[in-house]
């Protein structure tokens, strides 16, 4: 049959992507609550939704503008300290491990919103400009910084203390 | 990023923590509850086992609206209801406790009636009708579909009672298994033969 499949398949078929997408752009802590508003707020929307339309790219464009929203009632919340703790980027859960999400977490927004659209959504870099603004090269700029910092500070994680590349 | 990058990149993002399936089953779970809440969630479905097989249970904010046994393929029914009631489906047990916990005493011989909301908005016209007046056949009676169509107003009918019996989109619940062939003999059954057999065993027994 044609039109709609029941909103349950789409939870079912995008639930763990669009899962992973908030964890990398929001950070773990947040990532649960931007994942209930994004499928709601779906849910809400998807009888006018097309039946054409890209299921995927559509979730993503509404977890990125929750996710704005949770961002910035994070910053409403926040008091300023003195001083700033030390990025949890470079922490090791086991001495030798580096904590990829930390990492990701610690990217600039542009970068990590375009390797958790790109690589974790699977959108294709014009979907990734459309959602977060800016040409597909510099989508694609984003993504490709980002995985060469994620990459470096993996490497880095990888030798043992004192050695560099 | 070409081809030969691809595969590294992922095998890089693999070290990322796994989203398991009771983290995603907890988050469901939650949707469920809130859109029901919030007024969103427009049916919701649960599945329950019997003698006759697993049934699938529907509900909108009305009640009860849809019964189907598993040879009608539950995947289609879903895709049935997003067409014809609205997509905004979700497998949300609770607002099917009653009906699960009623079947589940009839089954077990220890209710004869249900009291369930119930929605007949897959129904309409004829079938409808014919639907209304089968509660009318009380627990361990059966009734012929001549009867059936005289009941509904339209003696000449008999066939068009078979339809609606056979479209019944709230078995079990909704008698239809008590309208038996004037010889006696049971005739079709949406479920299967031997479910209308099995039904029908346990209601004399």
């Amino acid at each position: 049959m044609k039109g709609k499949q029941p909103f349950e398949v789409v939870v079912a078929d995008h639930g763990a992507a669009v899962l992973r997408v908030c964890r990398a752009v929001l950070g773990p802590g947040d990532a649960d609550d931007a994942w209930s508003e994004t499928f709601l707020a779906a849910l809400k929307a998807y009888p006018e939704l097309p039946d054409d339309a890209n299921v995927e790219a559509w979730l993503v464009t509404i977890a990125h503008r929750k996710a704005i929203d949770v961002t910035r009632a994070a910053a409403r919340r926040a008091v300023p300290v003195a001083e700033v703790p030390e990025s949890p980027a470079i922490q090791r859960e086991d001495g030798r491990d580096l904590d990829l999400s930390a990492a990701l977490t610690a990217l600039p927004r542009k970068q990590r919103e375009a390797v958790a659209y790109h690589y974790l959504a699977g959108l294709p870099y014009s979907a990734v400009a459309a959602v977060i603004g800016g040409s597909t090269d510099a989508a694609r700029r984003s993504a490709a910084d980002g995985i060469a910092a994620l990459r470096k500070t993996c490497a880095g994680a990888a030798l043992p203390e004192g050695e560099t590349r | 990023m070409t081809a030969q990058h691809q595969p590294q990149v992922q095998e890089l993002l693999a070290a990322l923590p796994a989203v398991t399936q009771a983290q995603l089953r907890a988050l469901h779970d939650q949707l469920a509850d809130s859109a029901d809440a919030r007024g969103l969630l427009d049916v919701a479905y649960r599945t329950i086992d019997t003698p006759v097989g697993t049934l699938l249970l529907a509900a909108t904010g009305k009640g009860l609206v849809r019964v189907a046994y598993d040879t009608e393929g539950h995947e289609k029914v879903l895709a049935t209801l997003a067409a014809r009631l609205s997509p905004r489906i979700l497998n949300a047990p609770r607002r099917l406790d009653a009906a699960a916990r009623e079947i589940e005493e009839y089954f077990a011989g220890l209710r004869r009636a249900f009291d369930l909301p119930l929605d007949f908005s897959l129904s309409t016209g004829f079938r409808r009708t014919v639907l209304s007046h089968l509660s009318d056949i009380a627990y361990g009676h059966t009734a012929s579909y001549a009867a059936v169509a005289t009941a509904a107003g339209s003696p000449g009918a008999v066939r068009a009672v078979g339809t609606a019996c056979a479209t019944n989109p709230l078995p079990v619940v909704v008698p239809c298994h008590r309208v038996v062939r004037s010889d006696g003999s049971f005739g079709g059954y949406l479920g299967g033969p031997a479910a209308k057999q099995a039904l029908l065993a346990l209601e004399a027994a």
